[in-house]
């Protein structure tokens, strides 16, 4: 059956594409591709009724953010949404440090649902929403 | 004129490879030789892209202008000596000097000083002052360990050299790598050309034979049986790193202090009653644990899936009481996987300065240290500073949004050498050199060894150093603050003549 919402857990980090686009410049189209996006399981992608690469909007507590929605493609992450780390993800972090000045990048809930006709933000558009500048 | 410099050091991550082979042609690389994926990135394509900063900005009218040097060097000062609590942060990818001289502006203004470690493993500096560490230089890694552990984290895409240099397809001179094995049976089977574009494509691509890769298979895992180096990844995630490992642990999210926990209740012979812990069969975690104490020199490496998870630094603090354990029955060590390339310098400079590595405050006249109150999301969370001054980072891509409000609100200066995202926000924006590639200097690898980069083009004109700036904004501070001394002096003898 397919489902409007899905609540998994937001896990954050690395990815080697994220790696080499931040080094080629922040505004450059290869940070965007590898950054804007998010990881969910496949039978979660199913769940929500989407192909691979449409929009999905994630929401938690502290923010809401549109991403392009792929295939994670290293095994299980069932009830996970894996972002790299960026500008996007932390839209939706927190920053909660529990007193020891670590902010709260992973592993709280989160609902994704589908956008497909919402934009995924520019590095520019999502500074200027966020920041005014 | 083509110019080929050897043992260049890679400005990226923490693990300060200094076997890069670079090719200059013209005052610019061109290719290089036995870089990662991003330090090809960088070094030949990233630094001299479209997005360099060539000159001072500032904000006017709320768009950035390109401004004097001098103009930018005096807005910087007054912003600085203005505010009541400035806060100056990043510093961990420049060179160790610079770093001193940023403890010294931070001691003139009287400020808040931090560094990137408090949002990455910040919490494994606090466990290793509550507990210390049992640790050992990647050297001694590389030639000694027959048990690799990697703990919540994904080398093969933060590190990419880390496991080919250091660890598991390295060969060392006591112990010999499977990965290595293979590629010479290649050699020995094609020519050389095919040979290099098999190496190129297996460093992505190796597959080991087929082995249960999962906790889920109702196996136990044989593969920590055999003999010579193993390699083990625990990750809530299956990544590319636990593609190559020996064995792969996929755990629950925020369940790391619960299996360290348990695996520490199995190092000293203990039962455990239950079935399962953090998602993982117990009978699993005693055959890691016997691996574990049979070899005869392990290493843990842990990353941010530890000090980001919740128990902070709880985990890293139990993480290091395992491997304590662990010395009892046999030698085993642990390691952080540091980020930015001087981050360990930074921790290292500021701690040398001052008597402590980050989260520093200078308000009363000396140094004060406090996780939680002077680290960078702390102090923006509750509204403290009035002024932040950004170097060699870019906290508009890696903080929470609600951090960079807050720092929004009051001017900042950003001193880096591209428009990143922390740079497209400042008020005040100084171009910088890319240290170890047009400035060189000092930096400390991963294990605290210090490393000294190299430069290898020349920084395009009127570009100076990061070092440069923050020397030359710590003398304008001083005039200023100088010139205001007067002033509040003439002024008070002047309320004095007038009363008399």
């Amino acid at each position: 059956m397919v489902e409007q919402k899905l609540r998994v857990t937001l896990i954050t980090g690395r990815t080697i594409d994220q790696g080499v686009a931040k080094e080629l410049g922040k505004g450059s189209q290869e940070y965007f591709d590898s950054v804007a996006i998010c990881f969910l399981d496949p039978s979660d992608i199913k769940k929500l009724g989407l192909k691979n690469g449409v929009n999905v909007q994630i929401t938690s507590p502290y923010g809401s953010v549109v991403v392009k929605a792929k295939k994670y493609p290293y095994g299980a992450i069932s009830g996970m949404v894996f972002m790299p780390c960026g500008l996007w993800a932390n839209a939706i972090c927190s920053d909660e440090t529990d007193s020891i000045g670590m902010p709260t990048f992973r592993g709280f809930t989160v609902e994704v649902e589908p956008a497909p006709d919402k934009p995924v933000l520019t590095l520019d558009e999502l500074l200027k929403q966020q920041f005014g500048k | 004129m083509t110019e080929i410099i050897k043992s260049v050091v890679c400005p990226i991550c923490g693990c300060l490879c200094d076997d890069l082979e670079v090719t200059v042609e013209n005052n610019e690389i061109v290719k290089m030789k036995n870089g990662c994926a991003v330090c090809e990135a960088k070094m030949v394509h990233g630094y001299k892209s479209d997005e360099r900063i060539l000159e001072p900005h500032i904000r006017k009218n709320g768009k950035l202008v390109p401004v004097s040097m001098d103009e930018a060097i005096y807005k910087a000062a007054q912003i600085l000596t203005d505010a009541k609590y400035p806060l100056l942060f990043g510093w961990t990818s420049s060179a160790s000097e610079t770093q001193h001289v940023g403890v010294e502006l931070a001691e003139e203004l009287g400020c808040a000083l931090d560094n990137c470690c408090s949002v990455c493993h910040g919490p494994s500096v606090m466990a290793i002052q509550e507990i210390g560490i049992p640790t050992a230089t990647l050297g001694q890694i590389r030639h000694r360990a027959d048990l690799l552990v990697y703990w919540a984290c994904d080398p093969w895409s933060a590190h990419p050299r880390h496991v080919e240099r250091y660890t598991a397809f390295t060969d060392g001179r006591f112990e010999k790598s499977e990965f290595k094995e293979y590629v010479q049976k290649l050699k020995g089977k094609a020519s050389k050309k095919k040979v290099e574009a098999a190496i190129r494509r297996t460093q992505v691509r190796y597959q080991p034979p087929p082995r249960p890769q999962t906790a889920i298979v109702e196996a136990p895992p044989p593969t920590l049986a055999k003999t010579g180096r193993k390699m083990i990844v625990f990750d809530v995630k299956k990544t590319m790193t636990a593609e190559v490992a020996d064995y792969f642990v996929q755990v629950e999210p925020n369940s790391d202090y619960e299996i360290f926990g348990a695996m520490r209740c199995l190092v000293n012979d203990q039962e455990i009653d239950v079935d399962k812990v953090g998602g993982v069969p117990v009978e699993y975690l005693k055959e890691i644990v016997d691996a574990m104490v049979n070899a005869d020199f392990g290493a843990i490496f842990f990353g941010l899936g530890l000090t980001q998870s919740v128990g902070r630094f709880r985990n890293i603090e139990i993480a290091i009481a395992m491997t304590r354990d662990l010395n009892r029955k046999t030698k085993f060590v642990i390691s952080p996987m540091r980020g930015h390339f001087n981050v360990t310098g930074a921790n290292t400079v500021f701690a040398w300065q001052t008597g402590y590595p980050f989260a520093l405050d200078f308000s009363q006249g000396y140094p004060q240290y406090n996780p939680g109150e002077f680290t960078a999301n702390d102090l923006l969370r509750r509204g403290d500073n009035d002024a932040t001054l950004v170097i060699s980072a870019d906290p508009g891509a890696h903080f929470p949004k609600s951090s960079i409000q807050n720092m929004m609100k009051h001017p900042l200066i950003t001193i880096n050498p591209d428009w990143n995202a922390i740079s497209r926000l400042g008020d005040v924006v100084f171009p910088a050199q890319w240290c170890g590639i047009e400035q060189a200097g000092t930096a400390y690898r991963m294990d605290s060894v210090a490393i000294s980069l190299k430069k290898v083009v020349e920084a395009p004109k009127g570009v100076p150093s990061d070092e440069e700036i923050i020397k030359r904004i710590l003398n304008k501070v001083r005039v200023i603050k100088a010139q205001k001394t007067r002033k509040d002096v003439t002024e008070t003898k002047n309320v004095e003549n007038k009363k008399i």
